[in-house]
């Protein structure tokens, strides 16, 4: 009977194990030859579309990064905020608590400061508006992070799914006070708020930071130094850390499990929160439903790859603003989609998290000796 | 079928996980037709590994397998199927949603197995041949572990197994079950069946194999037929050196009331009753012994005392502290409450890294998990944990590369110190551990034993869960023994026997509730 | 009014009823594909790319032949969605990467490739408007049965949709039956509840991962092409997809796990999302409520999925191991 059935007659010349012992500068070297190999298969597609050169090409990238004062600074500003959100949704992650919907709290923070800079912008007086911009957002942000976690604490609701959901209820509100306060009856945009006294303007003298950006990296610069001490060095970072890696522990150990999920997701709604604040107040100086710019996606990516170090997150975001701006450049010069530079972005994260997997697990032939003599 | 050639052969079968680690090392041993052959070995000596090469979990790294003398690849566990090997994992293989039909049917093709009527039948038939009894239709979450495991011996011989693998099969099961068990093997023995049983239990690889290979480090030591062996020889084979196997018992000296526990009642997650109307005392300079099935509520009973399980109204548990003799209620209080409190209690939990440590960090990070709120600063201190971790690797002989390498990636028995070395360290007055040996080597063990006494002749009340009988006769004073969420009474551990033990653990006599508690 | 009412629910219903069959049948493998969004993207446009380079190799746009007119862009489509359905699988099974950020770096690479090939297409026709249109080839697909018209009501309730709203329903009841009551809809339930016991029951948990990912990005991709040629009869215009991949995703949620209950839903997540239109007829309405009332499928969704979490049943969770890959040697 047995032998009627399929089965193998030869053995598969390899087999995958688990690595455990690479060490770290070796994790490193695959990640950076990961990066080197997409930029690579990015380079052959981008010659197969323009006919250039790569060398031409990679010049055009970084002059479209950081070609003049002005892109730096742009390009500074892209990380900032990237990194700004990265930060805010990496508690959470090292928590377990898949908060994929960073996006929607960044715009619920920025309608925050939107509501404050234009319902109160000339009734108070300036210093007083910037005073409630930020503390309005930062509260709305941290509302909208902290629904899906009352309901994880509570009733163990999927929080990835619920977070996501959370998104599109965020954007569509966006769009209703979009209409609400469009500046022309009806065609649904607002205007810069309080150009005239620039109530709830997040800003610097112009003296001082030319572009108007340096404000907003000083403070996320700030965020994350301290979000490097929080998760590291505070108690509460280690009830973050216990109660990602495994429930029964961390009630073991006398966490409150539940307050730990509200509180952590309360402190990542709030960054998202202030991300939205320093794009509505301290950038834009108006909201649109696409303001997050699919940030709150890329920020998961961002936390993720930097394996949820805050420093390295600067690295991680740096390298994919930069992409960014450069294939938006390539796509400008050589007359391409602009939509080239998600196909670029994608590309890339597709190698670095294709990568981990030789960092975690390595390949092995079976039976080298045998197969040499066969 | 020629007798002469084995059913199956390992041949030089080496395997090994990372660099370090060599799990098999140049094994080779052979299983004969209607034998019964136990794999004797202590933990971490590679005995599920090396079965797992054969059942195509894992595949070996050199070597060859032969079934009935030809060379066979088993690339997955389909390829182990066609041969005829079925294996019944120690983690259950079953999908917890899906019927007992449903479970046997998984991967199987429809053209031979017909529809769910024609599997029922089948199960019934084969329930019905070897003396089991299982309910095609009922979901395996409504299962008893008992039940799940006889399912998984059907879902074997439904695919046609000749050889069946059972790794450490009577861990989950009372002596009567074992004893039900074993009945169902020899049937299969008479039929033609070769039967491999993974164990460390000498006292069951007397009663039920003809032949025990014995494994040590990786290695094989060789083999022996069962009617020459004794527990001596085949423990001496097993660890490689003479063993004092007697567990020590320490006379009761201070004894004093610690733990009072009245009418407690407590539900598991899903709202069935787990634990009924336990009344129960514990003692200071004592070790009070929980016997029971698995999942008769020792969880539960625990898990109330140290704050993490909720209790019906009615239910008490009262701390007496040692000096004062004030009363604390402990019920109704959470972790953070009692260590409040001040009651110093130390708990090592079944889980160890699911609940007790986090696997992922290393032992000072898990030193500072009971005590990482001292102090009022909200930052961590990481320099007494350190201490601590250090001075627990020192005293215990932890082997780990580094205070930092994650816990998970330790062996068994070095999990285990790291965890009751900080559990001790916190200087109890009540020290609660759950099958604080299981998966242990014996020499792990005896540290443990010798651990626990330790605390009971500083005056700490031991309250030690346990699952293998003989240990618990050995080493306990007194055992109360639980029997479906009841206390079906406490003996004494001087007095006591096994199958008394054994009884108390499937019979409730509630009549006799009152004349046992003394 | 209600009548037309049913049939634009049902027109908007269809793309996310293959959106949400697709991401079912995949999601009960264990694969969680938040990258169905990129997914209905690239179905989408590699319809589009299908029909343009038949309708480009026609002498005479009257001379379509209606098989091959309907049979390239389909199979581009499906050629398409598999592609990238064979991404996902190879990122998260082979190489056992994190699903959630695969999923969503998918949906960008998905939307910038279809956004891009579509943007690069509209600059070779040269057309004034930023949209491309295929008139010839759409009219196959959006053909309606020939009897609709002279049915009234019934007609255009169930008769007057172009054969791929009709796939998708019955592709979503096969779907259902497969998952129900064949074995390997059986064995593929167990690889999404607990894989390393269909492992062990010699099921290849890695080929039905692929394979399931695979044919339920293909089923999502139909979506996209539906909603291109059918629904915007073949006019193809960058972001025109819009959010109607998560409304899929939320869809799943909505209809736990169940292929048939999404025929429904779907029909009902197609009226929410155009209910505005409608209720602007009955009550005058201003622009920014309808914004409001189009909040309301993920509004639904989230109360499902709330309520579901509290009910606790054991049928109605997502599948045991979703998100998780999977190793055989994991202990």
């Amino acid at each position: 009977m047995t032998s009627a059935k399929e089965r193998s007659t030869h053995e598969k010349p390899f087999h995958i194990v688990k690595r455990t012992d690479l060490p770290v500068w070796k994790s490193w070297l695959i990640r950076i030859a990961a990066v080197v190999a997409s930029l690579i298969i990015c380079a052959v597609i981008i010659i197969l579309l323009t006919d250039d050169n790569p060398i031409q090409l990679y010049a055009t990238m970084i002059q479209g990064a950081v070609g003049s004062p002005r892109r730096v600074w742009a390009l500074l500003q892209g990380v900032a905020i990237l990194l700004c959100i990265s930060l805010a949704v990496t508690p959470a992650f090292k928590m377990r608590f898949w908060n994929i919907g960073a996006e929607g709290q960044v715009l619920i923070g920025g309608l925050g400061a939107t509501a404050v800079m234009l319902l109160l912008g000339h009734s108070l007086p300036a210093p007083v508006v910037l005073l409630l911009v930020i503390v309005v957002s930062i509260l709305c942000g941290a509302i909208w992070g902290v629904i899906p976690a009352i309901f994880k604490a509570f009733w163990n609701t999927n929080e990835t799914l619920f977070t996501l959901m959370m998104n599109y209820i965020a954007i569509q509100l966006v769009s209703y006070f979009t209409y609400i306060w469009s500046s022309n009856k009806g065609n649904n945009v607002i205007n810069t708020i309080n150009v005239d006294n620039h109530a709830g303007w997040l800003e610097l003298p112009p003296s001082i930071d030319r572009y108007g950006y340096l404000l907003n990296i000083l403070i996320v610069a700030v965020l994350t130094v301290l979000m490097y001490f929080y998760l590291n060095n505070s108690k509460q970072g280690y009830e973050i850390a216990v109660v990602g890696e495994s429930i029964n522990t961390a009630k073991y150990a006398g966490i409150n499990v539940k307050k730990v999920i509200i509180r952590t997701m309360l402190i990542s709604g709030a960054l998202c929160g202030v991300a939205g604040m320093l794009l509505v107040s301290g950038t834009d100086h108006t909201i649109t439903p696409n303001t997050a710019a699919g940030r709150g996606f890329t920020a998961i990516v961002v936390s993720w790859l930097a394996k949820f170090n805050p420093l390295f997150m600067v690295l991680t975001s740096l390298l994919l603003v930069f992409m960014e701006k450069g294939a938006l450049e390539i796509s400008t010069v050589f007359g391409l989609n602009s939509s080239f530079s998600d196909i670029i972005t994608g590309i890339i994260i597709f190698f670095i998290i294709g990568s981990e997997f030789f960092i975690n697990y390595s390949i092995k032939r079976t039976h080298a000796k045998e197969a040499q003599t066969k | 079928m020629d007798k002469q050639t084995p059913a199956v052969s390992l041949r030089h079968i080496t395997k090994a996980f990372g660099s370090k680690v060599v799990a098999n090392k140049d094994v080779s041993m052979d299983i004969m037709s209607g034998e019964i052959l136990s794999l004797l070995g202590e933990n971490g000596s590679g005995k599920t590994t090396l079965m797992n090469m054969l059942s195509g979990i894992y595949h070996q790294d050199a070597g060859q397998i032969l079934v009935n003398g030809n060379e066979v690849f088993i690339n997955s566990p389909k390829d182990a199927y066609a041969l005829g090997i079925g294996m019944i994992h120690q983690h259950f293989k079953l999908v917890e949603v899906f019927t007992a039909v449903e479970n046997v049917a998984l991967g199987m093709d429809k053209k031979t197995t017909g529809g769910a009527k024609e599997i029922a039948k089948a199960i019934t038939e084969i329930c019905d041949r070897y003396g089991f009894d299982v309910d095609p239709k009922k979901k395996v979450y409504n299962m008893t572990v008992s039940q799940k495991q006889t399912l998984e011996i059907v879902k074997a011989l439904y695919r046609g197994a000749n050889i069946l693998i059972l790794d450490e099969p009577t861990a989950v099961l009372t002596p009567q079950e074992t004893d039900k068990l074993f009945a169902v093997l020899r049937n299969m023995k008479k039929d033609g069946k070769s039967i491999i049983i993974i164990t460390h239990k000498l006292n069951e690889v007397l009663a039920i194999s003809d032949r025990v290979a014995i494994l040590r480090k990786g290695e094989y030591i060789g083999d022996v037929e069962t009617k020459d062996a004794s527990v001596q020889s085949l423990t001496e084979m097993m660890v490689g050196q003479k063993v004092e196997l007697d567990i020590e018992r320490p006379a009761v000296e201070h004894k004093a009331l610690r733990l009072r526990i009245d009418h407690l009642t407590c539900l598991d997650r899903y709202g069935v009753t787990a634990l009924d109307d336990v009344s129960l005392e514990a003692y200071g300079g004592e070790i009070l012994g929980i016997a029971g099935i698995s999942g008769s509520g020792q969880k539960q009973l625990l898990e109330a005392v140290a704050g993490l399980q909720h209790a019906e109204s009615g239910s008490s548990i009262e701390y007496i502290e040692p000096d004062t003799g004030t009363r604390h209620q402990l019920l109704g209080k959470s972790v953070s409450d009692i260590k409040r409190m001040g009651v110093a209690l130390s708990f090592v939990p079944e889980d160890r890294l699911g609940m007790g440590l986090v696997g992922a960090m290393g032992m000072t990070d898990n030193m500072m998990l009971r005590s990482y709120e001292k102090g009022r600063l909200p930052f961590t201190d990481r320099k007494t944990p350190r201490q601590l971790a250090s001075k627990v690797k020192e005293e215990l002989e932890v082997v780990t590369p580094s205070l930092n390498t994650p816990v998970r990636k330790l062996s068994g028995g070095n999990v285990q110190k790291v965890l009751v070395g900080r559990e001790i360290a916190s200087d109890p007055t009540v020290l609660m551990a759950a099958y604080a040996v299981r998966g242990l080597d014996i020499n792990t063990s005896y540290t443990i034993y010798r651990l626990l006494n330790e605390q009971k002749k500083k005056g700490v009340a031991v309250i030690y869960v346990g699952e293998d009988l003989d240990v618990l006769l050995a080493l306990c004073d007194r055992i109360a023994v639980l029997c479906g969420g009841k206390l079906n009474g406490v003996v004494d551990g001087k007095t006591a026997t096994k199958e008394e033990v054994g009884l108390m653990m499937t019979n409730l006599r509630t009549e006799r509730k009152e004349a046992d508690a003394s | 009014m209600i009548v037309s009412f049913i049939h634009r629910a049902v027109m908007q219903g269809i793309p996310l009823l293959y959106g949400a069959t697709g991401e079912i049948i995949t999601e009960k493998s264990g694969n969680l594909n938040l990258g169905i969004p990129g997914v209905m993207y690239v179905g989408g446009i590699s319809g589009v790319i299908g029909a343009f380079m038949y309708e480009n190799s026609l002498p005479d746009k009257s001379a379509a032949n209606p098989f091959w007119a309907i049979a390239i862009p389909l199979l581009c489509c499906l050629l398409g969605s598999f592609l990238i359905g064979l991404l996902y699988s190879f990122l998260t099974t082979t190489l056992r990467a994190n699903q959630n950020v695969t999923g969503l770096a998918i949906t960008t690479f998905g939307v910038g490739l279809g956004n891009f090939f579509g943007g690069s297409l509209i600059k070779i026709v040269g057309a004034d408007v930023p949209s491309i249109t295929l008139s010839t080839t759409s009219k196959f697909f959006s053909a309606s049965l020939p009897f609709a018209q002279n049915l009234g009501w019934f007609g255009e309730i169930f008769l007057s949709y172009g054969f791929l709203a009709y796939l998708a329903v019955i592709v979503a009841i096969l779907a259902s039956l497969f998952l129900k009551r064949s074995r390997v809809g059986l064995n593929l339930r167990a690889v999404g509840e607990n894989p390393a016991t269909a492992d062990a029951a010699g099921i290849n948990v890695s080929r039905y991962k692929y394979l399931s990912t695979c044919v339920g990005s293909m089923i999502a991709g139909l979506g996209g092409l539906y909603y291109v040629m059918d629904y915007v009869s073949g006019v193809w215009s960058n972001d025109g997809f819009g959010d109607r991949g998560w409304l899929a995703i939320a869809l799943v949620i909505f209809t736990v796990w169940k292929p048939n209950f999404a025929i429904i839903g779907s029909i009902l997540f197609g009226g929410l999302y155009i209910v505005h239109n409608y209720l602007n007829q009955l009550i005058p309405m201003n622009m920014s409520s309808q914004e409001l009332i189009k909040m309301a499928p993920y509004v639904v969704t989230v109360l499902v999925l709330i309520f579901n979490s509290m009910r606790n049943k054991r049928e109605s969770q997502p599948p045991e191991a979703l998100g998780l890959s999977y190793f055989r040697e994991d202990r």
